[in-house]
């Protein structure tokens, strides 16, 4: 059994009238890399700041690193490292300064050299006099993450990452996650893209404050129960119309030059896709549902907590 | 505009309020100004001058004393704008025709609150000495006239404006960049997300908090520096009291202000806001301190604003310092409304920024 890094049961916190957080448990083992998934404003955000500390919960509680999240935040602090959403370093200090202000708001030892060690890790110790603010969207991303590197944390929360941030240096940022993974690091990060979360071990789905699931990444669609169909024709535009038409229970979704037609009544589905595709004279074929198309079904099924009723 | 209420607030509240302020707060010819008497004397003549004095409506009479150092003092605090003192056998040096004086000290460190009542001090006089005559003891008098009226202002002989104002000038200074920069910047702390991160951090709230706003206090012992060197090289007003009040009353000013600017920085969203906020506290400040206008001109509910306005009582330390030669326990009480100031505002902007960091 592998130890577990955040434990945590029964999470509310509201905001006013709205249930940003409904009833929510986690449980991270160590060195995983642990994907949030759901929409804007499911409380994704709120989520990690709750487990790290930041916030207080309304209802729930639980053990982040072995410290209670709710009375122990300046011990889960010292050993996290929170990278924010938005980018959030001194734009007018240089690139050298700021991680110098990092590193002495956590007290780390031996500052001057594991400063220059993190600026020669990023590959900017030539311009560490250059200012933050001046960087692109993909150095500012990694000069934000060796700043919450500084202090070697147990456990590191990012939080949409890679927002803003082009594939190459996504793909390079994503090395480095796993990288720190294997080095036994736990990772918490959120996320609205569907590559990233591929490469998260477990994921969680966020809708509205409630987790809808979660589970291994591979295992995801199989626990939703899905069956999806790749239909190819000539004409997608009538394919897309005719399966709206049947007026059942089916999620169509376009995938570049097909159509991915989901149910989990495998049934109904099977006979519609022959029916359609035959009449149609399109090609179909059966192929293993992805997170996405998962992730949309969930998405459907759930309730606004927003929306008064 | 509807959703952003505090330029909405600017723009329609600002206007009502100087109006309100300027129509009726604001009194160039105050009246009612507390007056103490010290009455050697006490017969008819003496009353006869001190009823009419009264119900001319510009000396408000609190009270007698007894002796010249009860009377300073009382200027020097500021609980009297003028002592009046009638020298013992002042009827009878009139009727024989001795010329005695009646002494009006006047507290002069506000010229334009004084001119007033100075300038109708003879009409006064007048109408007392009419009144006499009518009555018992026309027979005997001579011409009732034979005595004078010496005006003593202390404290700015002269009258200059510069005397009076450039001390209060240090409140507007340090309450204008105070409040301001501190609410700017830890505003922008949060705009930028640098916040988010600080809080992120080990360091408690608290220490972020204090490591924001220390570094002004400095900044505001610059600007005290450059202050005292100007107005005393370049405006010639003089410091004549205790150094030790004066810095007391600075350090304290400077600490309310700070905390006033914490205060806004907690409601105020962004920078501009913080901006617009700020001025909303400067404007009181320069309008209901008085700085600008006689604190006793100004009506009781204006005076009573102006009391929860912290360059009030500041403006009174540094005038009683800089001008009457005050003590640190001359304006104890000025400490005390400052420092009852600093509570209630630390209290609420602490309040209110453990709800913002949820």
């Amino acid at each position: 059994m592998n130890e577990i890094v955040i434990d945590a049961k029964g999470i509310t916190k509201k905001f006013g009238d709205f249930t940003v957080v409904d009833d929510f448990d986690i449980q991270v083992p160590k060195g995983a890399i642990y994907g949030f998934l759901g929409p804007n404003g499911s409380g994704k955000t709120t989520t990690i700041r709750i487990l790290c500390g930041l916030l207080t919960a309304d209802s729930g509680g639980g053990t982040c690193l072995g410290h209670d999240i709710a009375k122990e935040s300046e011990l889960i602090k010292r050993e996290v490292g929170y990278m924010t959403q938005k980018f959030s370093l001194y734009q007018d200090l240089t690139i050298r300064e700021n991680l110098d202000f990092v590193a002495r708001m956590f007290r780390v030892k031996n500052r001057r050299k594991r400063v220059q060690a993190a600026l020669e890790d990023l590959g900017l110790a030539d311009r560490s006099h250059q200012l933050a603010g001046e960087l692109s969207g993909g150095w500012k991303q990694r000069l934000a993450l060796a700043t919450c590197l500084i202090h070697d944390p147990k456990l590191l929360l990012l939080d949409e990452p890679t927002a803003g941030v082009d594939p190459k240096a996504r793909r390079e940022f994503w090395d480095e996650i796993r990288r720190l993974a294997a080095e036994g690091v736990t990772i918490l990060v959120s996320t609205h893209y569907m590559d990233e979360a591929v490469q998260c071990d477990s994921i969680a789905y966020i809708a509205y404050g409630k987790k809808l699931i979660d589970g291994p990444s591979n295992r995801i669609a199989q626990q939703v129960g899905l069956k999806t169909y790749r239909v190819t024709g000539a004409n997608l535009r009538a394919l897309e119309l005719a399966f709206k038409d049947t007026g059942e229970d089916l999620q169509i979704a376009r995938f570049g030059t097909g159509l991915h037609v989901s149910s989990t009544d495998h049934q109904m589905l099977k006979q519609t896709v022959k029916d359609i595709a035959t009449d149609q004279g399109a090609k179909f074929e059966l192929q293993p549902a992805g997170l996405e198309e998962a992730f949309i079904y969930l998405m459907t099924g759930s309730k606004d907590n927003f929306r008064k009723d | 505009m509807r959703r952003d209420r505090v330029t909405f607030a600017m723009m329609i509240g600002l206007p009502i309020v100087q109006l309100l302020l300027f129509g009726f707060a604001i009194n160039n010819d105050p009246r009612n100004l507390p007056t103490l008497v010290e009455n050697a004397d006490n017969g008819p003549l003496s009353r006869s001058i001190l009823a009419s004095m009264e119900s001319s409506g510009y000396f408000d009479f609190q009270g007698f004393v007894d002796g010249q150092a009860a009377g300073d003092s009382a200027l020097r605090t500021g609980d009297a704008n003028f002592v009046i003192v009638i020298p013992r056998n002042f009827e009878r040096d009139v009727l024989r025709g001795n010329q005695p004086s009646i002494l009006v000290s006047a507290d002069a460190s506000d010229p334009s609150a004084l001119s007033g009542a100075v300038g109708a001090l003879d009409g006064i006089i007048d109408a007392a000495i009419r009144d006499y005559r009518r009555g018992p003891m026309l027979a005997l008098t001579g011409d009732p006239s034979k005595f004078s009226v010496i005006v003593h202002r202390q404290y700015n002989p002269e009258g200059k404006t510069a005397t009076n104002i450039v001390p209060g000038l240090l409140a507007v200074i340090l309450s204008m960049t105070m409040v301001m920069i501190t609410a700017v910047a830890i505003v922008k702390e949060t705009e930028r997300g640098t916040m988010e991160m600080l809080i992120a951090t080990p360091v408690r709230p608290m220490e972020v908090m204090l490591g924001k706003i220390l570094p002004y206090v400095l900044v505001g012992y610059v600007q005290t520096f450059v202050f005292i060197i100007a107005a005393t090289l370049l405006f010639d007003v003089p410091f004549d009291g205790s150094r030790k009040a004066f810095i007391i009353g600075v350090n304290l000013f400077i600490i309310v202000n700070l905390a006033l600017g914490f205060l806004i920085s907690t409601a105020a969203r962004n920078q501009m806001q913080a901006m617009q906020l700020s001025f909303f506290t400067i404007l009181p400040s320069i309008l209901l301190s008085g700085f600008m206008f006689p604190f006793a001109g100004m009506p009781g509910w204006a005076q009573t604003l102006g009391q929860i306005v912290p360059a009030t009582h500041f403006i009174r330390i540094v005038r009683a310092v800089m001008l009457k030669g005050a003590e640190t326990r001359d304006v104890a009480q000025s400490y005390g409304a400052l420092v009852i100031l600093l509570i209630v505002i630390s209290l609420i902007a602490a309040k209110r920024y453990r709800q913002t960091l949820d």
